[in-house]
């Protein structure tokens, strides 16, 4: 198998059962596994609410180490679509032609800065950097805060240790206080000033609300983005003429983006919590008890996806959930999508071909399923295109 | 070359047209409100959602079975629900009028 292949280790239990169960420190997961069954479930928030306890349906819960409710991801409609409506505006400003240049000489920047070193580890040195500084455009602050996330490392919450670091969870949390704090003091143009100044439903947002709007603008785009571009890179190295593909036909690029996050599914499932005894698949659901949307097993769904497991840039039709489904999609997909397309642009435009040296894959374990979801390291050297 | 009139959710009627490329990029391009687009095309978000007149429906054509799915869970699907991504501009398609499902 090539090194950039992420394999689908769900195949057998979506065929055979549809759903799988995984315990989670006592509180169990029916993970469904199925790309209509899934779409099913996300969008019947009625029954599955995304609107449990603070923490809860995300996996693995974070109900131990976080007390404030995501928004607008931890609220279920109606009260979830005033909310959206509020911050969606803002999360589509990548679409914005400023925004667009800004972030493009960010990536070159990079990209040709990596072009000049021996050997780049990814992950730190590349993926890191490129997501901290492109998420000082989607917040509006200024770039050199960048120099901040970088210095937290790659996990927001994750340390070596351990999965759940409250010591972690609690960095982000004190620091978005601060920027709160500092906000209220002297208002700027950025999204927390954004926040603080908005009104939901004729109330003011309170400063636990912003905070909630805040962690999950924060938490939600760091490991997911930083895993999208690893395994782009790592991809790319291993098939460079998709980098020639892409320079003769930048049309191509959408279609490319939407098909590498299908393939990678940065974010492997997402929880919710039923209101009610029911069912998925013919297996019981209790009142109270949760089940997860399998974004990565529904990506690969082979009633769906022709040669689901391989990597067709130019895939026409693909109904992938890796943004989610329904009214909880990504808040954060348009200014993924646009790092993405951007990224691609680059580095067909600048490099010619990618090595690949030692690295170390980072593999969730889900107990039946170990997934590889991008690396902990990866060293490559980036070379020039000449064409 | 072929017009297609779009009838977004302020009831503006606006009529643009081109000779290739899906009836999505054709919205985007023109700014219609309503339309995203937001998978550039590849029947992944449904933010191109449109119900077509009923006289043009024969013109248009059907969903296929990945269209009808997504559509299956769109609150504002009914029997005239195409996402307009799927849609591709050609003359067959000449003066179809097209609301957006919003």
């Amino acid at each position: 198998m090539k090194k950039s292949a992420i394999s689908d280790p769900f195949e057998k239990a979506r065929l055979e059962q549809g759903v799988s169960e995984i315990d989670d420190q006592k509180d169990p997961v029916k993970m469904v596994l199925g790309l209509k069954d899934v779409r099913k479930c996300a969008h019947n928030w009625k029954t599955y609410q995304s609107g449990a306890a603070p923490g809860r349906i995300v996996v693995p819960s974070e109900v131990h180490i976080r007390d404030t409710r995501q928004i607008p991801f931890e609220v279920d409609p109606p009260e979830h679509k005033s909310y959206r409506d509020l911050v969606e505006p803002w999360f589509k400003r990548p679409l914005q032609d400023e925004y667009k240049i800004l972030l493009k000489q960010q990536i070159d920047a990079l990209v040709d800065d990596v072009l000049a070193r021996p050997s780049v580890e990814v992950v730190e040195e590349f993926a890191l950097t490129l997501q901290s500084r492109a998420l000082t455009l989607l917040l509006n602050t200024p770039y050199e805060e960048s120099d901040v996330w970088i210095d937290w490392g790659t996990h927001v919450f994750r340390s070596e240790d351990s999965d759940l670091d409250a010591d972690k969870a609690n960095i982000l949390y004190d620091y978005i206080d601060q920027q709160i704090d500092n906000a209220i003091a002297s208002p700027t143009d950025d999204l927390y000033s954004m926040l603080l100044s908005s009104e939901v439903n004729g109330k003011k947002l309170t400063k636990e609300e912003v905070k909630g709007v805040m962690i999950l603008t924060f938490a939600g785009g760091r490991d997911t983005v930083i895993n999208a571009v690893t395994n782009t890179i790592a991809y790319l190295a291993e098939h460079p003429e998709a980098l020639r593909h892409l320079q003769d036909n930048p049309d191509m690029t959408g279609k490319a983006v939407e098909e590498l996050v299908r393939y990678f599914s940065p974010l492997t499932h997402m929880g919710r919590v039923a209101t009610e005894d029911t069912q998925v698949c013919e297996h019981a659901v209790k009142a109270d008890s949760r089940i997860s949307l399998c974004w990565a097993s529904a990506n690969r769904d082979e009633r769906v996806f022709e040669k689901p497991n391989e990597i067709m840039l130019d895939r026409k039709v693909n109904p992938h959930v890796a943004f989610g489904f329904s009214h909880h999609n990504c808040l954060g997909a348009t200014h993924a999508r646009q790092i993405l397309s951007t990224l691609l642009v680059s580095l067909a435009s600048k490099v010619g071909s990618i090595d690949i040296h030692q690295y170390h894959e980072k593999i969730e374990d889900w107990q039946q399923f170990q997934r590889k979801v991008g690396y902990d390291s990866i060293h490559v050297t980036f070379h020039a295109n000449n064409k | 070359m072929a017009k297609v009139t779009f009838v977004t959710p302020d009831q503006e009627s606006i009529t643009v047209e081109a000779d290739s490329g899906s009836v999505m990029e054709l919205a985007v391009n023109n700014n219609i409100q309503g339309i995203d687009g937001d998978c550039g095309g590849v029947c992944s978000c449904a933010t191109c959602h449109v119900h077509v007149a009923a006289g043009d429906v024969t013109k248009v054509g059907e969903a296929s079975e990945i269209e009808q799915d997504m559509l299956e869970l769109d609150d504002n699907a009914n029997e005239f629900s195409r996402l307009c991504c799927q849609i591709e501009v050609t003359e067959a398609i000449d003066g179809v009028v097209l609301t957006v499902a919003g």
